[in-house]
């Protein structure tokens, strides 16, 4: 059996890459939750990369619902087609479009299917996949014609917590909650993107960094992407290191609110 | 019996199915547990817990098991045989070269030694006992000199994990962010179709049973959208002893603010306690206030009423007539009257108090807090504090 262990960009933790072999083993869907900018969608990225295998992306929205992840009947092109004498209307299957969801039971090899931030969906939007994601077969009503996987896809569900998913459907999933990373995961991380960097820069600039989010007053706190993108910044502009504990520069890159930046500047003041 | 550890999981708390408990069987049976008892908590946790919040009870369910367990003796025989699957009795000159140079005492005696000197986990590495080193101790790759020696740490390691409670945080106890508070007040609802609006929506049903009637020719019907009734009222503390809750608040407020499903929403700021005026900023600035009669004048009994605040002040600033902080306002009527008039005016006032309700009795301010308390039903305000507080307002 293939194992996951991780890519060449992309640093899983151990119990990531455990939870992700479980879910291969147990051919369940993977149920990815954590903080925004903890890696959930670039996760099935990883793992497509890794495993070699074709990466379906079916992004969630208020409006999607479960049926269009399946199949889509476009009447309306067959009403057009039958009345401009277009076409074979007598054939129902080629107006029937498949979704996402059909798209990977069809693949003719094993895919890797996201389904990303299904908590954007209606609150009964999981719980109208339950049978497709447990059986991975479909009905068409229309053409009376079941659809079969060939190759039970691997799927990635993430979620933000928008909404609390049904307990039914969170039943049949194997759950992992990816922690924010830690100072030496982070390290990791940042090592993976900038390869051979400053030691002491990325020292100074994750002191800062981690400070920041231990302010109880930061509504919102910056995230992996965004200390990646600061310490860019930081290495490109050339800044002497012993400022950036005492300066930081460039606080726009880490914080989005102005009331944020107001409260690292009022900390500073004080300390 | 391996069954008992179900059971105590779901004595704890923990809502786990039969489903989930046979999904785990199958992930033992298949070995994914990788002989490891640290591995097995992964596995158990992936498969049985599924949200954050619960990984806590998790913890503290999964120690209170294994806490006991000093010995391979004492794991229970049918999960140790999982563990064991394919990496039974290994035979004792099974080992690296330079671990031969040790006798099995020798080994036994290193590994106390080292073990009572390690004070915290170790992930790699080549001394400590721990995970996915080369030291002689510990697991992660097949390497461990003592299999058996080795099998002590993994297991000890693994409650420690467990031991370490890193997501007490997420307990549902605890307050949690914005879009966990949004969650809670989605819930402050109340449909009705009664509300004074023009016929908009196609009801269909009655247009097939129209257009049926009307023999074939179609004929539409209307109907008037099921609209969400609830007004709510939201009255903020803005105090000096409220700053080291800003951060709740600021994402109570974002919650209530982004709830677009209420019909209507007003927000006033206070000091400490409501007295003739309620401020519209929250800098509490004079001149930028109503009147609280206004207020009483212009909004109907039909608004549901949420104070937030820590209700801790000096008695005086409740109990007096001039009692107002704000040293050139003066008030003819002690700030209590003024919260009684709004339970007068209002069916449905809650109060949400920031400071955990363990500490409503010790806290600064404890008794205006009960004084408080006793005019509203008072809630602290974390998720679980909220849901009860929204249940009460509906």
């Amino acid at each position: 059996m293939k194992k996951f262990t991780g890519s060449s960009d992309y640093v899983a933790s151990k119990e990531l890459m455990n939870a992700v072999n479980v879910a291969m083993a147990l051919e369940k869907p993977l149920l990815i939750k954590g903080e925004p900018g903890t890696g959930k969608t670039m996760l099935a990225e990883a793992i497509a990369e890794a495993l070699d295998m074709k990466l379906i992306i079916w992004g969630i929205k208020s409006t999607t619902k479960a049926q269009e992840g399946l199949y889509v009947y476009d009447t309306v092109q067959r009403l057009y087609d039958s009345q401009f004498g277009e076409g074979d209307v007598a054939d129902i299957s080629q107006y029937i479009k498949l979704g996402k969801l059909g798209e990977a039971f069809t693949s003719d090899e094993q895919v890797v299917l996201l389904i990303d931030e299904i908590d954007k969906a209606d609150l009964e939007f999981p719980n109208d996949l339950l049978w497709e994601l447990d059986r991975m077969e479909f009905y068409i009503n229309e053409t009376k014609k079941t659809v079969k996987t060939k190759h039970r896809p691997i799927v990635i569900i993430t979620s933000n917590a928008e909404k609390e998913l049904p307990d039914a459907f969170l039943r049949r999933c194997i759950f992992h909650y990816i922690e924010f990373p830690d100072q030496e995961k982070m390290e990791e991380i940042i090592r993976v993107h900038y390869g051979d960097i400053d030691k002491k820069l990325v020292d100074a600039a994750m002191k800062a960094f981690y400070d920041i989010r231990a302010m109880r007053q930061i509504q919102k706190r910056p995230s992996t992407s965004e200390l990646l993108d600061w310490i860019q910044a930081l290495r490109i502009s050339g800044i002497d290191i012993k400022r950036i504990g005492s300066e930081i520069p460039y606080i726009g890159v880490l914080l989005k609110k102005n009331q944020d930046i107001d409260v690292v500047k009022d900390y500073r003041n004080v300390y | 019996m391996f069954i008992d550890f179900f059971y105590l999981l779901r004595a704890r708390g923990l809502e786990i199915s039969l489903d989930e408990w046979l999904c785990l069987i199958e992930a033992l049976d298949k070995g994914l547990a990788d002989n490891s008892l640290i591995e097995f908590y992964y596995l158990c946790r992936n498969v049985l817990v599924k949200t954050e919040a619960d990984y806590d009870k998790f913890d503290l369910a999964f120690a209170e098991y294994f806490q006991g367990i000093q010995t391979v003796e004492d794991i229970p025989e049918e999960l140790w045989n999982w563990l064991n699957q394919d990496e039974l009795e290994r035979d004792i000159m099974d080992k690296p070269d330079w671990a031969k140079e040790y006798s099995l005492d020798e080994l036994k005696k290193m590994f106390e030694e080292r073990l009572a000197e390690q004070k915290e986990k170790h992930d790699g590495g080549n001394y400590w006992v721990g995970t996915g080193g080369t030291s002689p101790f510990g697991h992660g790759g097949y390497n461990p000199a003592g299999v058996r020696i080795g099998g002590e740490s993994r297991h000890k390691s693994a409650v420690k994990v467990a031991g370490e409670r890193n997501f007490r945080d997420f307990r549902q106890d605890n307050s949690l962010d914005i879009r966990q508070f949004q969650m809670a007040f989605r819930k402050l609802r109340e449909f009705s179709t009664r509300v004074d609006s023009s016929r908009t929506e196609l009801d269909i049903d009655e247009t097939i049973d129209a257009t049926s009637s009307n023999a074939g020719m179609l004929k539409l019907v209307y109907e008037k959208p099921r609209k969400n009734t609830v007004k709510l009222l939201l009255l903020m503390d803005s105090d000096g002893s409220m700053r080291e809750y800003s951060r709740l608040c600021s994402q109570l407020f974002q919650a209530v603010n982004q709830s677009t499903h209420l019909k209507d929403l007003k927000t006033y700021y206070f000091h400490n306690c409501v007295y003739d005026y309620l401020f519209t900023t929250p800098e509490c600035r004079r001149g930028k206030w109503v009147d609280t009669d206004w207020v009483f004048g212009n909004l109907d009994s039909e608004y549901k009423v949420i104070f937030v605040g820590d209700a801790a002040m000096s008695p005086y600033e409740l109990m007096s007539e001039g009692g107002n902080l704000d040293w050139d306002v003066y008030n003819s009527e002690p700030g209590i009257e003024w919260l009684r008039k709004f339970t007068k005016r209002y069916k449905k006032c809650i109060w949400l108090n920031p400071v955990r309700e363990e500490r409503w009795k010790w806290a600064w301010g404890a008794r205006t807090i009960k004084m408080v308390g006793e005019v509203f039903p008072m809630y602290e305000l974390t998720l679980d504090g909220l849901d009860k507080g929204i249940k009460k307002l509906l």
